[in-house]
């Protein structure tokens, strides 16, 4: 797409809008489409320009193992844990901190909608808060969610890849 | 369904996609999320959810964001080395003052010298179509012969007009009489192209002012297919007047453009398919244009259609090669839009293009939730769909 380039999303102000995003079709077809659009207009902001676009797009870039870092500089955007950062924010929609039952529930129904009954999408919530809320306060945190995701390769699955 | 469909056509993407990041291999819903499971902890009798799950939709989102296979198909193609149009240069840079000289001599040439004798001879060439056709109308029995070479020639004129320089490979599966010719679609220029090598008959609306009279005027001496915009919402009368167009033999072949618009000649999109439905002899025809001479694709929400004809005209020349692919029937057991996805496929293999399934009517409109709905339907089945199986069987 290029932001600055003939794209569709060409926009003469310099910022993005949630509608401009709308035209994408792709993302149309993508249960939490709206979701990913909304993560990258921070709260009560309406419009994202480039360089806040660019830093949310930052997140995707793949991780760098071998860099010897002296431990003064910033964590990088695409950090592991930045990455885990944005996936949980997908989820935390109120940014308290919590993924809470109805989060929980709430982004279920936008990724299986019709397909499965209340009861259904209640006994899978019930179940992957069990598994994952370890100090039992019936609402996942970051570092519970964290625990729970130690196996899976986040960087394979959280990255983008630029052809040169 | 349509997954299964993407999914195969994903093959061809590799070699022509023009695309800025990597996308993965095609791998499916199922597959991505048994990795994601698999990865996470041991496996379990009954896949359930995962929160891991969400990275899934979550890269696929952003990956369209960045890079999306249908947006980028309505807007003209770039090229990988500038042409001295003006039109083409995107990024634009000053490079040296040598490239500016020659591209200032380029626009003298264009348009003080090419320009205006194309003009010429585009109006020579309408104006002796109106004339001559009409005349010939006038012709007991609608002479046949006469017509067509008529056609032929005012097509020839219009084609030195636009300096098209076609290259026509396959000749010997050229459409005949009592069959329907398709195409893929980028310009409205396509029927000249066509038209230049055979006599069709062509499908359309019926227009007002010039293209009004044009249109009167061909149908005066051959049996072109022309609708009144009332009649066009009715698909019963539309099948039944092409129907009975092929059933006579000695009519020429229709020419129509399943895509429904105009696609910027890197993709082949979904075939509408009411052409298929009808009984008879499809012959695919591929046009592929060379974007280095000019670029053929009216975007038509960009510009108008005398604009487009100008920058047309304007440009060093239309390079394309038009394939007459062997002809298809409908086969036992395929319904129409099995047929029209194997005669699809066949003209983006030969035209190089990408087959994708999308509508190119998404040009204007929203996508359809239904493919949303797909997309929720597959991830249920991971969740849900095996434990069925699995109380079933306790």
């Amino acid at each position: 797409m290029g932001f600055n380039g003939t794209s569709p999303l060409l926009d003469q102000r310099g910022e993005l809008r949630p509608e401009d995003f709308g035209a994408i079709r792709e993302l149309s077809m993508n249960p939490i489409g709206d979701r990913i659009i909304s993560a990258f207009f921070s709260p009560g902001k309406e419009t994202v320009d480039f360089a806040s676009f660019v830093r949310i797009l930052a997140h995707f870039h793949p991780t760098e193992t071998s860099r010897s870092r002296d431990g003064v500089q910033p964590e990088p955007a695409n950090s592991r844990t930045r990455k885990l950062k944005f996936a949980f924010q997908l989820y935390d929609q109120d940014r308290d901190g919590k993924i809470s039952r109805e989060e929980l529930l709430q982004v279920l129904r936008t990724m299986l909608e019709m397909q499965v009954t209340e009861e259904q999408l209640q006994s899978i919530a019930e179940r992957a808060i069990q598994e994952a809320d370890l100090d039992q306060d019936d609402a996942i945190s970051f570092d519970e969610f964290r625990k729970s995701l130690e196996k899976v390769d986040i960087d394979h699955k959280m990255s983008i890849r630029f052809l040169s | 369904m349509e997954m299964g469909a993407k999914e195969k056509n994903q093959q061809l993407h590799k070699p022509y996609s023009n695309g800025i990041i990597a996308k993965e291999s095609p791998s499916s819903l199922q597959q991505e999320l048994q990795e994601l499971r698999g990865s996470a902890s041991c496996p379990r009798s009954e896949p359930e959810f995962e929160m891991a799950d969400i990275f899934y939709f979550c890269r696929r989102g952003v990956e369209s964001i960045l890079d999306d296979e249908v947006t980028k198909r309505f807007s003209a193609q770039e090229l990988e080395s500038w042409n001295l149009l003006t039109r083409s240069n995107y990024n634009f840079r000053h490079i040296s003052l040598r490239l500016t000289v020659l591209w200032g001599l380029g626009v003298l040439i264009r348009y003080g010298i090419l320009l205006p004798l194309r003009v010429t001879l585009a109006i020579t060439g309408i104006s002796l179509l109106v004339v001559l056709t009409t005349l010939v109308g006038f012709l007991p029995n609608r002479e046949f012969y006469l017509s067509e070479k008529v056609h032929l020639m005012c097509f020839r004129i219009c084609v030195r007009a636009l300096t098209a320089i076609i290259t026509y490979h396959n000749r010997e599966n050229k459409p005949k009489n009592g069959g329907i010719c398709v195409s893929n679609h980028t310009t409205p220029i396509d029927v000249i192209i066509l038209a230049n090598d055979g006599c069709y008959s062509m499908v359309g609306q019926v227009h007002g002012g010039l293209m009004g009279m044009m249109q009167r005027a061909m149908v005066k001496s051959s049996p072109h297919i022309w609708f009144e915009r009332s009649e066009v919402k009715d698909r019963h009368l539309v099948a039944k007047r092409l129907s009975d167009h092929v059933a006579d033999k000695t009519k020429q072949p229709i020419l129509i453009f399943p895509e429904g618009t105009c696609i910027n000649n890197t993709s082949v999109m979904m075939f509408k398919k009411g052409s298929f439905e009808i009984a008879c002899t499809v012959y695919p025809v591929a046009i592929k244009y060379d974007p280095r001479f000019g670029d053929a694709f009216w975007n038509s929400s960009k510009f108008g259609l005398v604009n487009y004809l100008l920058r047309m005209m304007s440009s060093w020349a239309i390079v394309c090669s038009v394939w007459y692919l062997p002809p298809m029937n409908r086969e036992e057991g395929e319904d129409a839009m099995q047929f029209a996805n194997r005669v699809k496929a066949a003209i983006a293999a030969q035209g190089g293009l990408v087959d994708l399934i999308w509508d190119g009517g998404l040009k204007r409109a929203k996508v359809k939730d239904a493919f949303k709905e797909e997309q929720q339907k597959l991830y249920s089945k991971v969740l849900v769909g095996e434990q069925d199986e699995g109380e079933q069987n306790s």
